[in-house]
């Protein structure tokens, strides 16, 4: 077991492209840690520097307190959980998992006693003697981690454990995966796409974009206090709502009525180079249904009435769809989310509005619903560079804030 | 669109028909030389398809006459050698080009490219020359080294596919698992890698027991001279008798081991000479 | 326990970039940056690829390299082993006795149409062989196995079985045809040398063209048929422009391999009747000639006519040449 620290990490290939930008990561002992990003953002590759099957370009790479830049895969003690799982076909379940004992020189009791422990762990002891090819998927994704965990080394890498499942299996991995590491008090680090699995599982979240990290923290910090742009709209599903905001008489016009703005933030968008345009950012869950409210809520935000497109019930809650008019909101950082989502030439006129409503509220397809929103929740954007306005020592205080 | 039974009959009807047109266009010529080996003197030269009367005398001559059984053995010797040379050298490089990163890979891959379509012919009056001035001619090396030569491309494509469809992944798990290179590559790569190691093996083997040109030109006697040439100089020594059925005869014993490749590997056969030249 | 990372995130990357460049990786700006040091993995791999290298490379360069040299060598002089005194140089003498030599043009000749006679069949039937391959209802396995015989075939042999079937008395082709002896005739010998070339490597050629089909997404017919394309234009407006490469590819290797015929002659006709092919006049100033001198000439001049094939057929490939795709990183 040991920490793993990187220090401005860089990697460049030989046709100039910067994959990963002075990436700086502590990570410590025994800790959880997830690499999160659209695909492209380096996440792989810096796990893969990591492990040593990609150089590092400059920069330091330290295992346990020992510089390893230059030290082959197998001289670093770490295992690796692949994608494809990549399992040896033409080896049974058993060797597949001896393999790495084997290659240590462990005698054969040994290799047996680890090989039939890994395996009552993962539930894969009626396997043993099974060819990868005739295991389901899930069975496949256990022997990877079995051949991972067998050999007890300082740390685990996943690369995307659980993405070649499916959507029940994934959630029942997720917590296998969880369980896993938490008993063997391993230093763990997972690269996922999803951002589902980086919330659920990690101790610490690392969010990447182009190469470099935009923000770390525990998945709540994420989620409640966003850095910036990308962060915010990478974070939660269904996804913050961005809309067009125009700084005015000391507030916002925007597509859901002027916002007021409290002197924190009216005081920093007085400054020259101020940008006059915003973003607001918010949460699906922070909309209600404004029959729903009470009087003391009412006061801390705002109401509007829009058209209903769609109500998705979730049971425990109804997703609404409204139409609201007015500019949409762009960014880069949007663009990019849009990309990575599929979705980026693809969204019909005006901005639409995703909400989380009370199950209770009787809202329906077609009619026009009045819908109150929480200013303490909002977000405001600086277009040109995505940081958070609201932010303030690293909370997000809401456009109220004094 | 109708896709009633009718259709359906027709169309496996018409099926049948161009599948029949296919076997008969590959086999006849096969079957004629077949059939001219069983034929006794007397009826060799009556024409028809099929012998009228059967004999085996044509094989035993052959087998009779050093000549051809030198020469099998010669065939058999130098193709078995030349393959095994091929097939290891062409791993080598196929593993290096489809797995390692090195300046000069594109400088080999289009170097090999070069000599597949390289007029043999050209080299004829060279290695001619060279092999007489360095004792080959005429020798078993004189023809190995230049089957092995232009087997050698064929190889290297076809392993390179071959190689290129093994996951990358399985041998980054061997490193990450405690592998050296080496070692990942013969515990992990290459038994996943025998079945292309095979294919390749029966190309380059067809390949190099097709030759004519260089057999003809680097050999001039019985010691290196290999089935092919050996036919084309059958004319039946001081024997009074038509060479012809002896010729037949020979053939077939040739082509036998090439009739049991194709029957027993014909899918991997395909895969390893579409594999090879198209994709490349 | 934990020490929290640099934020590199809202200063570097997003206020660098302007609005509509998304893009995974970030060009470096740092272009001062001294290149890092490969590391002992890198020089290893290095060393290792260059290593498995080698022996296939010295094998093909021994083989090919020097001799091409020395070929060029042997064509600038007068050499006969029969007159080995007569030994000497003669710069480019030779080329004008082969280049002004009727023989070798007639050679030529009889070559170039071969060549093109043959490989344009070749394309037709090949094409119609890999569609009953890919295609056929019944008997999928029979029929590929049937139509690899003839690649498998030691031509020699094929060429026998020719021969024997066209020569009167022996064959039943003859018989059919039963207007004297065709091999004795410079027409029908060529006819008939064709025919052999055509039936042996029509297989290869659908093999090829085979794999191109392969390629074809099924969806991609289905679609156009729900279009309304007839088969015809299926196949000459979806298959087809699929398929270039893998036709270009055949056609090449084709056009080469054509280009060196030589055993079917040696067999069926020994080069009798002007039928001669180019390799086959190398071949008799060779080995039964002995002129090294002029053989070598001969061997040059064929060398330089395939890499103007060649050269030709790379053109029009562009990136569709085997080879090309060969520096993906991985």
């Amino acid at each position: 077991m040991a920490d793993i620290v990187l220090d401005k990490v860089n990697k460049k290939f030989p046709d100039g492209t910067v994959a990963v930008q002075d990436v700086d990561l502590e990570i410590a002992d025994g800790e959880f840690v997830i690499l999160v990003g659209p695909s492209g953002c380096g996440k792989s590759t810096t796990l893969n520097m990591i492990a040593g099957l990609e150089d590092i370009s400059s920069g330091e790479l330290r295992i346990g307190g020992q510089r390893v830049n230059d030290k082959a895969p197998r001289d670093r003690d770490i295992a690796m959980v692949f994608q494809s799982y990549a399992l040896y076909p033409n080896m049974t379940v058993r060797e597949n998992m001896a393999f790495p004992l084997r290659l240590a020189k462990l005698d054969k009791e040994t290799i047996n006693q680890k090989v039939d422990e890994a395996a009552k762990v993962l539930e894969l002891t009626p396997l043993l003697d099974r060819k990868p090819a005739n295991l389901s998927g899930g069975q496949r994704q256990r022997v990877a981690m079995g051949r991972a965990i067998v050999r007890q080394p300082k740390a685990f890498l996943m690369d995307e454990p659980l993405s070649n499942l499916d959507a029940k299996l994934r959630v029942q991995m997720r917590t296998v995966v969880s369980r896993l590491q938490k008993q063997l008090g391993t230093t763990t680090v997972y690269v996922t796409h999803d951002q589902t699995e980086a919330m659920t599982l990690g101790d610490r979240v690392v969010i990447m974009r182009g190469g470099a990290v935009q923000q770390v923290g525990p998945p709540q910090e994420l989620y409640d206090h966003p850095r910036n742009l990308f962060v915010a709209g990478f974070i939660g599903s269904p996804s913050m709502n961005f809309l067009h905001a125009a700084v005015q008489d000391g507030g916002l016009r925007t597509a859901l009525g002027d916002v007021p703005l409290g002197d924190r933030v009216r005081r920093e968008l007085e400054a020259a180079d101020a940008p006059r345009e915003l973003i607001l950012g918010i949460r699906p869950e922070h909309f209600e249904d404004a029959e729903l409210v009470d009087e003391e809520s009412r006061r801390r935000g705002l109401e509007f009435e829009a058209p209903v497109e769609i109500v998705e019930s979730m049971g425990s809650d109804k997703y609404v769809y409204f139409t609201v008019e007015g500019e949409k909101a762009s960014a880069a950082e949007l663009e990019e989310l849009a990309a990575d989502a599929g979705a980026a030439d693809f969204s019909g006129a005006g901005s639409n509005l995703v909400t989380r409503l009370s199950a209770e509220s009787p809202v329906a397809e077609g009619q026009s619903r009045r819908v109150w929103f929480n200013l303490e929740k909002i977000h405001l954007f600086d277009p040109a560079n995505g940081r958070n306005l609201t932010l303030h020592e690293g909370r997000a205080a809401g456009a109220l804030a004094d | 669109m109708a896709t009633g039974t009718e259709t359906t009959t027709r169309a496996r009807l018409r099926w049948g028909l161009l599948d029949v047109f296919v076997v008969v266009f590959a086999l006849v010529p096969v079957l004629w030389i077949a059939s001219l080996s069983f034929k006794t003197p007397a009826t060799l030269t009556d024409g028809n398809f099929i012998p009228r009367e059967w004999t085996l005398d044509n094989y035993k001559t052959i087998f009779d006459t050093d000549q051809f059984v030198r020469a099998l053995v010669n065939s058999i010797g130098i193709a078995l050698i030349a393959t095994l040379v091929a097939v290891v050298l062409g791993a080598m490089a196929a593993y290096a080009i489809s797995r390692l990163d090195f300046p000069g890979k594109r400088l080999l891959v289009g170097v090999s490219l070069l000599i597949a379509m390289f007029p043999q012919v050209s080299l004829v009056s060279p290695l001619f020359e060279i092999e007489r001035q360095l004792g080959l001619f005429d020798t078993w090396p004189g023809l190995i080294l230049p089957y092995i030569t232009f087997a050698l491309p064929l190889a290297i494509y076809t392993l390179s596919a071959f190689f290129k469809q093994i996951p990358w992944d399985l041998e980054k798990a061997a490193k990450m698992d405690g592998a050296t290179q080496g070692q990942a590559f013969r515990r992990v790569i290459a038994p996943l890698a025998a079945p292309g190691l095979f294919t390749t093996a029966i190309l380059v083997f067809i390949f190099c027991w097709n030759d004519f040109l260089f057999a003809i030109t680097l050999t001039s006697t019985e010691r290196a001279r290999t089935v092919p040439v050996a036919l084309s100089f059958f004319t039946g020594e001081s024997q009074f008798e038509d060479p012809t059925g002896a010729i037949c005869a020979a053939a077939v014993v040739i082509t036998i081991p090439i009739i049991l490749f194709v029957l027993f590997f014909q899918r991997r056969i395909v895969s390893g000479l579409t594999s090879g030249a198209v994709k490349g | 326990m934990s020490i929290n990372a640099t934020p590199a995130g809202a200063e570097v990357s997003a206020g660098a970039e302007r609005p509509g460049g998304r893009h995974a990786t970030v060009p470096t700006q740092r272009s001062g940056r001294r290149k890092a040091p490969l590391s002992e993995n890198k020089k290893a791999e290095r060393k290792l690829g260059w290593l498995l290298c080698a022996p296939a490379a010295l094998v093909m360069l021994a083989v090919t390299a020097y001799p091409i040299i020395y070929s060029v060598w042997l064509s600038l002089q007068r050499f006969d082993l029969r007159f080995p005194d007569q030994r000497e140089f003669i710069g480019l003498e030779n080329y004008v006795t082969v280049l002004t030599n009727e023989f070798w043009w007639t050679a030529f000749g009889v070559t170039m149409l071969i060549t093109v006679v043959t490989v344009a069949v070749e394309l037709v039937l090949g094409m119609g062989l890999a569609i009953i391959m890919h295609r056929t209802l019944i008997g999928r396995g029979l029929v590929r196995t049937s139509a690899l015989i003839p690649y498998g075939i030691v031509t020699v042999v094929a060429a026998f079985s020719w021969r024997y079937a066209w020569t009167p008395g022996t064959g039943y082709l003859a018989n059919l045809f039963s207007d004297g002896a065709p091999l004795t005739e410079r027409a029908s010998s060529l006819a008939i040398i064709m025919l052999a070339e055509i039936w042996k490597t029509t297989p290869f050629m659908a093999l090829l063209l085979m794999a191109g089909l392969a390629l074809v997404p099924e969806d991609l017919l289905k679609a156009a048929s729900t279009d309304g394309a007839t088969a015809w234009q299926r196949f000459t407006k979806v298959m087809l422009p699929v398929m270039k490469p893998a036709i270009l590819v055949a056609l090449l290797f084709r056009t080469l391999d054509a280009f060196r015929v030589f055993d079917n002659i040696f067999v069926l006709t020994a080069g009798g009747n002007e039928t001669s092919s180019v390799s086959m006049l190398a071949y008799n100033n060779l080995i039964r000639g002995l002129n090294l001198g002029i053989g070598s000439t001969m061997s040059v001049l064929i060398f330089i006519t395939v890499a103007i094939i060649a050269f030709v057929f790379v053109k029009l490939f562009g990136t569709a040449a085997p080879g090309s795709d060969d520096g993906e990183r991985r």
